[in-house]
């Protein structure tokens, strides 16, 4: 095999992981850039989404109703914890916030531990057909995850393009005090965007599974992943979120081809600390006049 | 609404007094507007003028007094439900949704008061009537319109709402003076279109000639009233308040 066939290969590798990844990121995003929010919650909400997955898999047998369940349901808690956790936080020091999504974060790890054990669960994929990628077996499937993550991204630019409830989500980012002052009633738009936030970590969860096995610590991994994506990419862009998702995830992709990938994950912090030591607001964002 | 509701004042404001942390800000603010007025509130820099609209709005919440809005005490309701029941708000740096464009920034106020589509496109075309050069701009962002285009647009956002009254806070701040007289021909638009005013502005000619009655603030208090018929830029009382 050339050189060339291996990075094509890593190419695709590369793409497949970064959309899961904007997919998880565009989440954190959505929450930090229109709330001001760091939710260290939000890798459990994708842990209990895949959870969610688990348990409506095994009920039903279908991979579609897995995902849509655990979307809505976590999505439903997502909107319980804002309503009941941060929105008396409103206008307090955001470290208060960080604080309660990190006590979050801990009694929803530990509820699932206790819930489910610390074995890992097995969530089977819908399509098990491969292709032939040069000499290797690719799976279908991968590229099937990284095309609806294109797919739920897409239709969360659309929704925040068009519609009433996009509109308001926008104006709210931009001056809360004047959204208010136009009749939006934001606390309720806040709610909804965390719910979004949240359906989306629960999605890439399920999405996520079949490859890594789901267990209560499973959140711990990507939402550290998120975070460096979601700061290369400039805090709550989420154009510039995806971009740096698979950005860095191609970055580790080809440093694969030498050192083993556990070893390529020291690429992200390497394009972590070089952003901010070089350009802080992010490298995927307009040079701030 | 009925005739009887005419009697009670449209916005009365009683007694409130404001802190921003510690500082004290408005001492017991007193003032009305009634059902189609436009009044003016003039005074020094820091006087608490930008302080009583924000008040009456319900962006900064009055620790003693009461604001009513026909009668009804609205203090302590959030902004956006105050919105909806017919205040409008135009603040001095126009806080336009910068990234928005126009026609957006003027969908926040159209969307979800259950207005009917046929409504909302009378309402567009009135204020694209108004304003013709908003409807040239109406797909270009809010942030890329100069000052004067950026205050019709507050304006025109603020009429989405189809309010009883706008608070407009110092409209020709910054203004090119040809823009003044654009802005008076809007206050003028808005008092046709029966909506009552209440105008903070530095331009006393144009807060005489365009108001019916003036009141004048002094260290977080209203300390005077006067129709604006009796007064002229340099009057005594104008020069006892603002000192020009």
């Amino acid at each position: 095999m050339t050189l060339l066939e291996q990075i094509l290969i890593q190419t695709i590798n590369g793409i497949v992981v970064g959309m899961i990844l904007a997919l998880v990121a565009s989440g954190l995003t959505l929450i930090f850039g229109i709330m001001d929010v760091v939710n260290f919650a939000h890798g459990e909400l994708f842990m209990l989404g895949a959870y969610v997955g688990v348990i409506t898999l095994a009920g039903t047998g279908s991979f579609w109703l897995a995902l849509i369940v655990a979307t809505l349901m976590i999505a439903a808690l997502g909107a319980a914890i804002h309503v009941t956790t941060l929105r008396p936080l409103l206008g307090r020091d955001p470290l208060n916030t960080i604080l309660a999504t990190f006590g979050v974060s801990l009694v929803l790890q530990n509820y699932a531990l206790w819930q489910f054990g610390p074995v890992a669960r097995k969530i089977q994929e819908p399509i098990t057909g491969q292709f032939t990628l040069f000499y290797l077996d690719y799976p279908w499937y991968r590229v099937m995850i990284a095309l609806l993550s294109a797919a739920i991204i897409g239709g969360l630019w659309l929704f925040l393009k068009f519609s009433t409830y996009g509109v308001w989500i926008r104006a709210t980012t931009q001056d809360r005090l004047m959204a208010q002052a136009m009749g939006i009633p934001v606390p309720r738009v806040l709610t909804i965007v965390f719910a979004i936030g949240s359906g989306m970590a629960a999605a890439s969860g399920v999405l996520f599974g079949p490859l890594v096995g789901v267990n209560h610590a499973m959140g711990l991994d990507w939402v550290l992943k998120a975070f460096i994506v979601v700061v290369v990419g400039g805090m709550g862009n989420l154009v510039g979120s995806i971009a740096a998702a698979i950005f860095v995830s191609l970055m580790e992709a080809y440093a694969s081809l030498w050192v083993s990938p556990s070893q390529a994950i020291i690429v992200s912090f390497v394009v972590l600390i070089l952003t901010l030591l070089i350009r802080p607001t992010g490298l995927f964002v307009p040079t701030p006049k | 609404m009925s005739a009887a509701d005419h009697t009670e004042p449209l916005v009365r404001v009683e007694d409130i007094h404001t802190y921003y942390g510690k500082s004290h800000i408005l001492h017991g603010v007193s003032l009305e507007v009634r059902h189609g007025e436009i009044v003016g509130l003039l005074g020094r820099n820091g006087v608490g003028k930008s302080t009583t609209l924000k008040a009456i709005m319900g962006l900064v919440h009055p620790t003693r007094g009461a604001v009513l809005l026909e009668g009804q005490p609205v203090g302590h309701l959030p902004a956006h439900r105050l919105a909806r029941l017919g205040i409008g708000y135009v603040p001095e740096d126009r806080r336009i949704f910068r990234l928005l464009t126009v026609s957006e920034n003027l969908r926040t106020g159209l969307d979800g008061r259950g207005v009917s589509d046929a409504r909302k496109k009378e309402l567009l075309d009135m204020v694209f009537d108004y304003f013709p050069v908003l409807a040239e701009r109406r797909n270009q962002a809010g942030g890329t319109l100069s000052g004067g285009e950026q205050q019709m647009l507050a304006i025109a956002r603020a009429m989405m709402l189809e309010p009883k009254i706008i608070l407009l806070d110092e409209p020709t701040e910054g203004l090119m003076p040809r823009m003044v007289s654009q802005i008076r021909h809007i206050i003028h638009v808005l008092r046709r279109e029966g909506v009552a005013v209440l105008l903070v502005e530095q331009n006393v000619p144009l807060t005489l000639e365009t108001s019916e009655r003036v009141y004048f603030m002094e260290k977080g208090q209203v300390r005077h009233q006067a129709p604006a018929s009796e007064l002229h830029a340099d009057h005594a009382v104008v020069h006892k308040y603002l000192g020009v």
